[in-house]
């Protein structure tokens, strides 16, 4: 009987990104035992992506904004099939996880009287957005990093899980191997906390580093918890697209909110051509009042650049099908046209946005100051995931946990830019809370050798396969342009149909993939692993996609075009049978409180 | 399609050898690009860290024929293709495999530096004020991405391997933005000259050099750092009062 190295711990925290360092911070703050698990090295997570901003009703720049209009904004972006109850958490907690931000030594930009400055960004009626220049997600994962390593938790750095353990229904920890050595742990714990991000890896086009493989969602979801949401992916309007080695990379939608437009071939500011009815009263109806908007005339409204991702990227893909595009499939971001207006536009733009414009120069020798850049949309996020509590992030399996990207209902059909990092603080720092306290009451949990057993095994397997069907990668790259081609922003059911069948197909052929080499830093094992949750997840946005048979948020059917009210009242939520399909089920909505719906009817 | 040759390190602690590979060109390419694309067609085995390819995570650190760099920020049309470029694994940390080496030590540290204490609150809000000049320069070294280039370079813990007693430049600017950091209490400098052996830096400024940020470590933090040291403990009137005092 092989025998594992077992580590213990209260709370155990997987992914070391925005939600998971600050979930560990907060459980460790509760005084138990806290071990952090992550894939990379510390500090190295996507969260250092996010450029523009983190969303919270501070209203430092504008004094009309609160908690009410945050709340009201995420859910008409969500288009009303978010978890109400998250997004009022959201939005009354967010200011708070700031502020202490900056009482860990985070130093956002600050206004004239010497507070966290905000800016625009789309779909928030108000200036909200704390940033520092466009790198805020490096101060973000950085501080919560510089804070954490004195806390006390354990730091397990460039460890995989690769399966959730169980005692009976509960959680009893994970088993996971490392990078460096190929070796196995089991990590003992209470409480798991899974905060692993997105799933950006299962598309060609995507700004998501290698990390984002549907790691936590699959976990969750093989270990009996439920996802929901999945058919809601978030196609990002602004990626690089050219050269091509650059394709997807994020181009912050902070340079829309400094100003920047987005013109097709002939210059034509195209998102004028079609605002949505329920946004158009919030809507800039001429070119003068969008700039006056982006410069703080607080009696303009607001550019329709700035309107919410899911509409920009389909206008942008209905300008390049069009064929009035971009040479390289794209259109066109302008910032340099603010030179009309600003007498120091070239130094402005350098304060304002120096990581794009050093991407720029570096990756695609253009000087973002001078010249227009070229973009389209890319798979950024998603906002479907693992099925929740509200206040305390448990999924269905008691003791399992989720917060950020991996978990869902805060966002509904579209997140907005911005309430991604006031998600991974506020539900973070509540699944921190909740998982110590569940560990405080919760007994040691028995660990089962046979799970062990057939964990290592699988792990194992790759290595005792033939090498020659193809390697991990070819199978990655072909659900990656499969998944791109069938799946992305404009969905048609037969497309849907095909994808989900060629899904099934490549699961055959990744429970059949070999590995050569030893399992020392071994990157084609840790892709021929991956495997299998870039596959859960790809079915998962397929089958939700077909039943959703309307237009919604990130999800657009070419063949259900429209908004269907009778879709407006559940979601989709995706559970494994005991044979091992995945089956398909509509939750009704929670009916919303009527002072929460009162608060929407007011911000009409 | 123009075609590249490359010789890539392979091995481990025990020891390796540089092996040859070769991949097409295409616009716009980068070497991280090239390096996956053989990990992909012939070395599925191939070790190497990345996470963002976009310069903001700091993971695919080496030395490209020679000069330590990003592999994701170095474009293929700024290399030479007439003869192989040389990727390796940085010198100044353990070796694991191929281009991943043991940067453990960098975050242990981390851990020895006294961490940020702000001074209460002083707004009627609860919070602070700052204003946007104040922290313009530790903004600047917050910019740090910890690609470890600078550790890498320096001479200090390069070819004199003092990393039991010298915390290298990542974390001179480390030390820097904590105390030019306006709501920061704490004092780091006794440590600087005790612990941290910020005396053993002399100013040749290979880290500002490789910095892909383009942080002025040396002029901007270390050298600031050094006066605080001097005013502190060599000022022959402080010295004195010093001893006066006990």
């Amino acid at each position: 009987m092989p025998e594992f190295e077992t580590l213990e711990h209260d709370v155990l925290v997987i992914g070391a990104g925005g939600a998971g360092l600050r979930a560990a911070i907060e459980a460790a703050a509760a005084g138990v035992r806290v071990g952090l698990v992550c894939k990379s090295l510390l500090g190295k997570a996507h969260t250092v992506m996010a450029e523009g901003g983190i969303a919270a009703a501070l209203a430092n720049v504008d004094e009309r904004d609160s908690w009410k209009v945050h709340f009201a904004d995420t859910m008409r972006g969500g288009q009303y099939v978010n978890n109400w109850r998250m997004a009022e958490l959201h939005a009354k907690e967010a200011p708070d996880r700031v502020r202490e931000l900056e009482a860990w030594g985070a130093l956002f930009d600050r206004t004239k009287d010497g507070k966290i400055l905000q800016r625009n960004f789309g779909g928030h009626r108000y200036p909200r957005l704390a940033h520092v220049g466009d790198r805020t997600g490096l101060e973000l994962i950085r501080t919560l990093q510089d804070h954490g390593i004195h806390q006390g938790i354990d730091v397990h750095m460039e460890w995989t899980v690769v399966s959730l353990l169980k005692d009976g229904e509960r959680i009893a920890g994970v088993f996971a191997y490392s990078r460096e050595r190929g070796q196995f742990k089991v990590f003992r714990a209470k409480a798991v906390i899974l905060a692993t991000g997105g799933i950006g890896r299962a598309y060609k086009i995507t700004s998501n580093s290698w990390e984002g493989t549907g790691d936590g969602h699959t976990l969750a979801y093989d270990a009996g918890a439920e996802l929901i949401d999945m058919e809601f992916v978030q196609f990002h309007p602004t990626g690089m697209v050219w050269p091509p080695s650059v394709r997807g990379i994020l181009v912050t939608e902070g340079v829309r909110g400094e100003g920047g437009v987005l013109r097709n071939k002939d210059g034509k500011r195209f998102m004028f051509d079609d605002i949505p009815e329920n946004y158009r009263s919030q809507t800039a109806d001429n070119e003068e009042e969008g700039w006056r908007y982006t410069q703080g005339d607080k009696n303009a409204r607001r550019p329709p650049e700035l309107l919410t991702r899911d509409h920009v990227a389909r206008c942008i893909n209905r300008e390049v099908k069009a064929g009035r595009g971009s040479p390289h499939g794209g259109v066109f971001l302008d910032i340099s046209w603010i030179k009309e207006k600003l007498p120091n536009a070239q130094e402005h733009i350098k304060k304002k946005l120096p990581s794009m414009y050093h991407q720029f120069k570096k990756l695609a020798d253009l000087d973002i100051t001078k010249e227009p850049m070229e973009i389209g949309p890319t798979t950024h996020y998603v906002m479907g995931g693992v099925r929740v509590d509200a206040d305390s992030q448990m999924s269905r399996v008691p003791g399992l946990f989720a917060a950020g990207e991996c978990a869902a209902g805060i966002n509904g059909a579209n997140r907005l830019g911005g309430n991604s990092l006031s998600d991974l603080l506020v539900f973070g720092r509540r699944a921190g809370e909740y998982a110590a306290k569940f560990a405080q009451s919760a007994k040691n949990p028995t660990l089962d050798q046979q799970q062990l057993e057939s964990a290592a095994r699988a792990a194992l397997a790759p290595f005792d396969r033939p090498t020659d069907g193809g390697g991990p990668f070819q199978i990655q790259y072909e659900l990656q342009e499969m998944m791109q081609d069938l799946v992305g922003i404009v969905r048609r059911e037969d497309e849907l149909v095909r994808a989900v069948e060629g899904v099934q197909r490549l699961q055959k052929r990744a429970a059949a993939v070999g590995v050569s080499g030893n399992r020392e830093y071994n990157p084609g094992w840790h892709t021929a692993l991956d495997l299998h949750n870039l596959l859960t997840v790809s079915e998962a946005i397929g089958r939700a996609a077909i039943e959703r048979k309307e237009s919604r948020g990130g999800h657009f059917r070419d063949d259900f075009p429209d908004k269907d009210p009778q879709y407006a009242t559940f979601n989709t939520v995706l559970a494994r049978a005991p044979d091992g399909s995945m089956k398909l089920r509509r939750e009704p909505l929670i009916p919303m409180p009527p002072e929460l719906k009162q608060v929407i009817e007011e911000m009409k | 399609m123009p075609n590249a040759n490359f010789k890539v390190w392979r091995g481990d602690a025990k020891g390796g050898a540089f092996k040859d590979y070769s991949t097409d060109v295409s616009e716009g390419m980068v070497v991280l690009d090239a390096i996956h694309k053989i990990q992909a067609d012939s070395a599925n085995d191939l070790a190497c860290r990345w996470n963002c390819k976009a310069g903001k995570c700091g993971s695919c650190s080496a030395e490209i024929n020679g000069k330590p760099k990003l592999m994701c920020m170095t474009r293929m049309a700024d290399l030479p293709l007439d003869r192989p470029i040389t990727v390796e694994p940085m010198k100044t940390f353990p070796l694991i495999k191929d281009l991943v080496t043991d940067v453990s030590w960098n975050y242990a540290v981390k851990k020895t530096i006294k961490g940020f204490a702000p001074r209460k609150p002083d707004a009627p809000d609860g919070t602070w004020r700052m204003q946007q000049d104040d922290i313009e320069r530790p903004q600047e070294f917050r910019k740090c991405i910890e690609c470890f280039l600078c550790q890498d370079v320096c001479h200090v813990l390069r070819d004199h391997h003092l990393h039991d007693k010298f915390i290298g430049p990542r974390f001179l600017i480390y030390t820097a933005q904590l105390e030019m950091n306006p709501l920061d209490t704490g004092d780091r400098v006794p440590d600087l000259k005790h612990e941290h052996g910020i005396g053993f830096c002399n100013i040749t400024k290979c880290c500002t050099k490789v910095c892909p940020e383009e942080i002025t470590i040396t002029d901007n933090a270390i050298i600031p750092l050094k006066e605080r040291v001097v005013d502190r403990m060599y000022d022959p009137l402080t010295k004195l009062l010093r001893v006066l005092k006990g």
